[in-house]
């Protein structure tokens, strides 16, 4: 009733071609955005915007970047946290270099590093597929964090090789409050993810998935697989090297190469298997539920306590998260193999037909 | 009528007890961990602490008629989840956070900006940054007791101790063994120099997180054959290399652990490896202070105790846990007999409580802790505020201390302290405090 095409002509070429072609969705979108720029930074209190909201949105960029490659272009990958290390210890030391940069500038900088460094580590993927392959970008995630722990330039030579984000400046003013920091983020998230989803629309998006689909199919209809795996490989990188830069600059402030670990990695893997494969909303779902999740549930354990009046013991509810957490990420995958962008898709289906399913 | 009368007594009953519980409460976050690979470390050092405030409370009713309060929040030894309990729990509380322990040294980096920022001061009792210890860039960081390039120096020094003095180190053979982090990596830059100063050959060799695999790394120390080694682990990487040192025939007599390699959970696990393994500690173990006994009594006596297995009570991470729980009252106390005795404090306020801190051995007996920690006296130049380190060795059942207090090479440490705290202040634009001006 509510949320239905019918009645919503298209009389010209580029109606057709829009990114949401339903009324409705084109109205959320514009409500989400409004309520994300104007309303959160408002009501959203400091714990809120700075423990939750920014870091969600940065890992739900590395997600985006890990479903370009793995669930458009299907190449496995576990180098993502590899890549965002790049794109935190460039950023660091295109600020710290190179006088006046500004600080998009840098984000852009680290991103660039982290592609280049993904099209080196995207060669195997010519010869190999799969699991072979994640073994290939596994190497690439040791590789990385080895040097940057060796190579003493990445850090400035601190001898802990930790490096501490420079102040963010914007336009000759000083982004330092979390409501700031959000800001920044979600523009440069909106932008990206904006150009993701219409990446994915173009002749670049169709030839990922071919690839995908069928390699061999796919290079005899005359997609090259070199040009077309190692851009697969470079945009992604790119995502996730902004959002490494961004983890640094937006989030923790001062890092080590210990953040990025494999660990980290893996979790951006589930982000995008527990989103869904393949889909720009499923990746900020998917980094919804793995970053957001486990801090209600510590704290929602914690407020069942409470309000039961029994004391439960610190570590028992904090391996109950963990347990619980599990048991959920199973059940998804058992329920919904496709990942909750699939269930949203499934109720946007429902929701054509309701009142009057058939 | 009759239930709204009797809903808004309850409502003021409820508000006015609320605002008096409030008034006189000092909050301080316990942000460690219970889970994970380093829940020893974490639910230890927590579980002291906590117990001795507990203790505070039932035998005194708090300091000065403030009670302490505290909230647990898990943060896995993990940068990010370390930065989420520090901002869920810093307006906690009528005057918000008090002190926040990271109990990491990456989350004690991260925390640097955003503290300073909130004016919470940060308390890293034997890890962290080291240049923290220089007040005038870091006011609100507090790397309390001794730190990591202390340690470092007294370890030198009781190797040389034990050749027949510093001069009959040259040529004498050190390898360092470290946990491959920001944590393992910073004693590095002064053991080099003294290497340098001293004579002696220094090989580093590092051990991938979380140093459950050490086959090569000891093989390549059999190789060596150094005269010392020193242990720079953390969590299930001690006791691997315990049993690694064992298994290639090196004497765990010749290693010299770091403090975070010198706890109960770090040897018991190694069994037989582990005899004679020896380790540097700022706090000593033992359930026979009078601060310990106080503890059992108020207590563990009333079943009120954060251990449910009473065989960790004092124990390593116990007892330096209380240690963290005595720096932290006594600090607050210092801020209450400025700001206003029996009124809670705030995080600025806690800042200056802690830079004029002073437990001389007087104060120390006092509070029955003579010989569990060294006395401590904080400024604004200094925030390390001792520097003293004991050694202490297995001996297959338990950890006896083996030396006294030994003091660090001061001059070299500073030197270095000051000298990184100034790229520090270079790098972020900060202009260092003028000492003088403090009061």
């Amino acid at each position: 009733m509510l949320y239905r095409e019918s009645g919503q002509f298209k009389s010209n070429y580029s109606e057709d071609q829009q990114i949401f072609p339903i009324r409705q969705d084109r109205i959320a979108i514009g409500v989400l955005l409004v309520v994300a720029f104007l309303v959160v930074p408002l009501v959203g209190n400091q714990y809120w915007l700075s423990a939750l909201i920014t870091p969600f949105l940065i890992l739900a960029l590395a997600a985006l970047g890990l479903n370009i490659l793995t669930g458009y272009a299907g190449q496995l990958s576990l180098g993502t946290a590899a890549f965002m290390a790049i794109g935190a210890f460039m950023a660091y030391n295109a600020e710290l270099r190179i006088p006046h940069m500004p600080i998009i500038g840098s984000f852009i900088i680290g991103g660039l590093c982290a592609a280049a460094v993904g099209v080196v580590f995207g060669l195997p993927s010519l010869r190999i597929k799969g699991f072979y392959l994640a073994v290939a970008t596994l190497a690439c995630q040791f590789f990385v964090l080895w040097a940057i722990n060796r190579v003493g330039w990445f850090s400035n030579n601190s001898s802990s090789g930790v490096i501490t984000a420079q102040k963010i400046v914007i336009f000759g003013y000083d982004v330092v409050t979390p409501a700031g920091k959000y800001l920044l983020t979600l523009s440069v998230v909106v932008v990206m993810a904006l150009l993701a989803k219409n990446l994915m629309r173009s002749e670049t998006g169709r030839a990922f998935m071919a690839v995908r689909d069928m390699d061999v199919a796919a290079s005899v209809i005359g997609i090259p697989m070199m040009k077309t795996k190692l851009l697969a490989f470079a945009i992604s990188s790119f995502y996730c090297g902004v959002a490494g830069a961004m983890y640094a600059f937006c989030y923790l402030g001062t890092v080590e190469p210990e953040a990025f670990t494999l660990d980290l990695s893996f979790r951006v893997l589930f982000m995008i298997i527990i989103g869904g494969v393949g889909s720009i909303l499923g990746s900020f779902l998917g980094a919804a539920f793995i970053t957001l999740f486990p801090i209600f549930l510590n704290r929602g354990s914690e407020w069942i306590a409470e309000a039961m009046g029994v004391e439960i013991s610190h570590a028992i509810v904090s391996n109950l998260e963990i347990m619980i957490f599990g048991a959920l990420i199973i059940f998804f995958l058992i329920a919904e193999p496709a990942g909750l962008a699939r269930l949203w898709q499934i109720t946007k289906e429902k929701l054509r037909l309701w009142p009057f399913p058939h | 009528m009759k239930y709204k009368a009797i809903a808004a007594t309850l409502l003021a009953a409820v508000g006015f007890a609320g605002t008096v519980a409030a008034q006189n409460e000092q909050f301080i976050p316990a942000n460690f961990y219970w889970v994970g690979p380093y829940a020893p470390g974490g639910s230890g050092f927590g579980g002291g602490m906590i117990d001795y405030y507990a203790m505070l409370n039932e035998r005194d009713g708090g300091i000065n008629g403030v009670k302490l309060t505290w909230e647990k929040c898990e943060t896995e030894y993990n940068n990010a989840r370390g930065v989420e309990c520090y901002e869920r729990s810093k307006k906690k509380g009528p005057t918000g956070a008090t002190v926040i322990h990271p109990l990491s040294t990456g989350i004690t980096y991260s925390l640097i900006e955003k503290a300073t920022a909130d004016k919470i001061p940060v308390i890293s009792m034997g890890y962290g940054r080291t240049s923290a210890a220089d007040g005038r860039v870091f006011p609100y960081i507090f790397p309390l007791i001794t730190t990591y390039w202390s340690q470092a120096t007294v370890m030198v020094k009781y190797m040389g101790e034990k050749a027949g003095g510093m001069d009959k180190l040259k040529g004498k053979k050190i390898v360092i063994v470290y946990h491959d982090s920001a944590y393992g990596k910073e004693p590095i830059p002064v053991l080099t120099d003294m290497s340098k100063q001293y004579g002696y050959d220094l090989t580093t060799i590092a051990v991938p997180h979380p140093g459950n695999e050490q086959q090569s790394q000891w093989l390549q120390i059999r190789q060596i054959k150094p005269d010392w080694v020193i242990l720079w682990g953390w969590g299930v990487m001690n006791p691997t290399a315990l049993k690694a040192a064992a298994k290639v025939g090196y004497p765990a007599t010749k290693i010299i652990g770091v403090w975070w390699s010198g706890a109960e959970e770090d040897v018991i696990p190694a069994g037989a490896a582990a005899k004679g393994y020896i380790s540097a500690g700022f706090n000593a173990p033992g359930s026979d202070f009078p601060v310990m006994k106080e503890i059992q009594k108020f207590v563990y006596a009333k079943n009120k105790g954060e251990f449910e297995d009473k065989s960790r009570f004092g124990s390593i991470y116990h007892t330096r846990g209380v240690v963290a729980g005595i720096v932290t009252s006594e600090a607050i106390r210092v801020a209450q007999a400025r700001f206003g005795k029996g009124k809670p404090i705030t995080g600025e306020q806690m800042r200056w409580g802690i830079e004029n801190l002073n437990i001389d051995d007087k104060r120390l007996k006092e509070l029955g802790a003579v010989g569990l920690m060294p006395p401590i006296k904080v400024s604004c130049l200094d925030h390390e505020g001792s520097g003293l380190v004991k050694f202490q060795q297995w001996d297959g059942a338990k950890w006896k201390v083996i030396t006294g207090w030994m003091e660090p090479d001061r001059k070299l440490v500073r030197a270095k302290v000051e000298e990184d705290a100034a790229q520090y202040a270079k790098e972020k634009g900060i202009t260092p405090r003028d000492c003088s001006r403090e009061k």
